[in-house]
């Protein structure tokens, strides 16, 4: 039972991140009609504007080591100790939340330069080609993070009031043994509070409902005189804002590098696909489903039955679907199917 | 247009015939005298090249990035530049810094990208396109291997670099390949008495392993060593290569009744595990009554540097830190540091070692040949390297010296203090036979590659 739930946090978890991405994804190909293979590198972004700010904060004096004596080694003491004291310490403890407010404008920028630079000019062209120069652009964005910070992962730590676990054993009367750690149930509340918002954004709002609009019937929405590409250029911003916050809030999680991702890319295209393409909420349930199943196929008394399993869940749960409901789970017809 | 105006006649077909049976019957020792006058891509001119391939780009460029450091530095040191480095402490004297057999030393890189098909493709360039005489580095085993495979073909000496698989010098040894890396068997013989004082002999031991050459073996060496101490191996999980979130691994060892987590992770996946098994409070648990401990048995300072205040107190073995207070050590830090700027990784150690040892090999063997060369390295005594009396040993190319176990410092003194050596373990402590069945392979023949 404790590792049940466990595994259905972790599945909950890893499905949070995944639908984050896949929402952002769905989101650009139900408007614009571009497949976007650099939204992985968006997420990679937004984790690294927590790094950056980071690195802001401890901008530090270089003071010289005197243990260190075989050469000339500095210590770095961040000037906002020295400044601050106790309240610059406790500022650099929380860069990753600050980070949040650091990544907004970063990442509606990129996405609103990313739009109107390049994607743009593909509108028109095949899903090959649309695949290919977002693909490069990807790589290009994982080579300029290489280059700055080097290939190897950064730590990047969550508050130490939430460094700790959650009792939640004690709190559904399961005993003590069952802890979880605070930064993942964060990090699931807010996955669920960023995909409420998107949702709450595009149904109560007109400019939500506008581009509801564009994406059902484009032309019709057009011919009254609304100037969709405008509202859609923006759309194309706020997906590059939720991949890059789901990549802030995933920093304490796993230290990022410069690949980390092209690593959620891929299964996130998968939950696309099975939750349909162009489909919300059928990005936000296949994350979440298709978590929840590689979590327990990774459960030791599964893979014991099927060796193996939790490395081709996902993808053999994409390959039944797509030969079973080609549209996807809650995918519209016509999308996908020939 | 016709190369032989006049048909072949039935009379020189046999001529030529018997010449060339002729030419494949001669005595073998006039074959072997030939041989012995030249070698693949013997240097000619002033100078002789090195092949430095290293991983330039992939989870392991900071390593590669170290490792060429300090082959520059090595390099430097051989051409009688900078202020020598440990050839004033190396107890061979045959170099003198004035280059190699009379020859400057030049090198060429090659990026290995941490792919073994993408290294041997480096390293098939550098000895066909750019005539390196020896090829070294790397940062994991499935490369080192593959190169040290793809240079005993060629008939290149393969200097490994940063290797740790038993596989390397062991059912995968080469007589063209050498070793100056400790690897898993050594960790877990040096690991083990070091546990056993701190953490008593009744245990249970709960073992992630990443899926490949590497993993394998050390886990099979740090089971076999912690059973001989009296602990008991629970379960060993293979985890695939570069998981990233290794939660769904970790979530099951809260109740498996293990009290120990042994994480064979290396690199970017070791980093990954422990923050996450941190997280998940294994460190703040208490199983069997007693305090839940993670072991990390290969560290690294560029891993601990990533792994952060998650490595305080985890113990680990390691092949040399910047901290050891010996002259070899001190002259090799003070060398890299005034370079550099900060002190050199364990990767960077055992590059610029293998680069001088290689070097020196070749001025008392006379020759670069690969066959005549490791002949002066096989069972080669030397010291004044960092690890105190070192042995280069004939039977398979592996290296004996001290073994560091390390534990994460408590309190760091600075950003490169992240590691303490908590225990310099003898040579004769990490010392076995090389045939026992987990190292049963075989050298060759050597290859000259003429």
């Amino acid at each position: 039972m404790d590792a049940l739930l466990l595994q259905l946090l972790n599945g909950l978890d890893k499905g949070g991140a995944y639908a984050l991405i896949a929402l952002g994804l769905t989101l650009i190909f139900g408007t614009l009609g571009v497949v976007n293979f650099a939204h992985g590198a968006l997420f990679m972004l937004g984790a690294f504007c927590a790094v950056t700010l980071q690195k802001l904060l401890t901008i530090s004096q270089r003071v010289k080591d005197e243990s260190i004596t075989f050469f000339d080694a500095y210590k770095e003491i961040p000037y906002l100790e020295i400044w601050y004291g106790e309240t610059g310490t406790m500022i650099i403890d929380h860069a990753v939340p600050l980070s949040i407010l650091f990544a907004i404008p970063i990442m509606l920028l990129i996405g609103l330069i990313m739009e109107r630079g390049l994607i743009k000019h593909f509108y028109k062209r095949t899903h090959a080609e649309q695949i290919l120069v977002t693909f490069g652009l990807a790589i290009v964005f994982q080579e300029i993070i290489k280059a700055q910070f080097g290939a190897n992962p950064i730590p990047t730590p969550a508050p130490e009031a939430f460094a700790g676990s959650a009792d939640i054993g004690l709190w559904l009367g399961l005993g003590e043994a069952v802890v979880y750690p605070w930064w993942r149930l964060i990090y699931l509340l807010f996955s669920a509070i960023v995909i409420g918002g998107v949702f709450a954004f595009l149904q109560f709002t007109t400019f939500g409902m506008v581009v509801r609009a564009g994406m059902a019937d484009r032309e019709t929405v057009g011919l009254l005189g609304i100037h969709v590409e405008r509202r859609f250029t923006i759309v194309f911003g706020i997906a590059a804002v939720v991949a890059g916050l789901a990549g802030v809030m995933y920093t304490p999680i796993l230290p990022p590098d410069y690949h980390i991702g092209m690593d959620f890319l891929v299964l996130s295209f998968v939950v696309v696909v099975v939750g349909g393409m162009g489909s919300l909420p059928g990005a936000v349930a296949a994350g979440f489903l298709l978590g929840i199943l590689q979590s327990f196929a990774s459960m030791n008394e599964v893979k014991e039955i099927f060796p193996g399993i939790d490395q081709i869940i996902i993808y053999l749960v994409a390959v039944i679907i797509l030969l079973v409901r080609p549209r996807g789970l809650l995918g519209r017809k016509g999308v996908m199917e020939g | 247009m016709t190369l032989f105006k006049q048909g072949v006649s039935r009379r020189g077909l046999m001529r030529g015939g018997i010449a060339l049976s002729a030419g494949l019957a001669a005595p073998q020792f006039f074959v072997r005298g030939a041989g012995a006058a030249t070698y693949l891509n013997e240097p000619t001119g002033s100078t002789v090249t090195f092949g430095f391939n290293v991983p330039q780009t992939g989870a392991y460029a900071d390593e590669g990035a170290d490792e060429l450091r300090a082959y520059q530095l090595a390099v430097k040191h051989l051409n009688g530049e900078g202020d020598g480095g440990m050839l004033n402490t190396f107890t061979s004297k045959a170099l003198e810094g004035k280059g190699v057999l009379g020859k400057k030393v030049a090198f060429v890189t090659g990026d290995t990208q941490t792919k073994s098909d993408a290294a041997r493709a480096s390293a098939k360039r550098m000895i066909e396109k750019d005539g390196v005489v020896m090829v070294t580095g790397g940062s994991s085993s499935g490369v080192a291997i593959a190169v040290q495979s793809l240079c005993q073909e060629a008939g290149i000496t393969f200097m490994a670099g940063l290797t740790h698989s038993n596989d390397t010098t062991g059912k995968d040894r080469r007589r063209n390949g050498f070793r100056h890396f400790f690897n898993a068997y050594m960790s877990g013989a040096a690991l083990a008495p070091v546990l056993k004082a701190n953490y008593g002999t009744d245990r249970k031991a709960y073992h992630l392993t990443a899926d490949y050459t590497w993993g394998w073996t050390q886990e099979e060496s740090i089971a076999n060593s912690t059973e001989a101490i009296g602990w008991e191996t629970v379960n060993k999980v293979r985890t695939p290569l570069g998981a990233g979130d290794f939660s769904q691994y970790i979530t099951p060892v809260l109740n498996s009744g293990a009290d120990v987590l042994i994480l064979n992770h290396y690199g970017k996946d070791m980093v990954n595990s422990l923050t996450q098994a941190v997280q998940f409070g294994l460190r703040d648990k208490q199983v069997n009554g007693k305090d839940m401990v993670v072991v990390v048995p290969l560290y690294s300072r560029l891993m601990a540097q990533g792994a952060g205040a998650n490595v305080k107190g985890i113990f680990g073995s390691t092949n040399w830190h910047w901290s050891l207070t010996d002259a070899g050590s001190q002259a090799f830090v003070k060398s890299f540091g005034a370079e550099y700027g900060f002190p050199p990784s364990q990767a960077a150690h055992t590059c610029y070692v293998q680069a001088l040892l290689y070097a020196d090999a070749a001025q008392r063997a006379g020759t670069f040949a690969p066959c005549e060369l490791g002949k002066a390295l096989e069972g080669f005594e030397f010291d004044g390297m960092g690890n105190g009396p070192t042995l280069y040993r004939a039977e398979d190319h592996q290296c004996f010296k001290k073994v560091l176990v390390v534990k994460g410092k408590e309190n760091p003194s600075s950003q490169f203090d992240l590691l303490e050596v908590v225990e310099e373990v003898p040579r004769e402590q990490v010392t076995y036979d090389p045939n026992i069945p987990q190292f049963a392979g075989e050298l060759g023949p050597c290859n000259n590659g003429a």
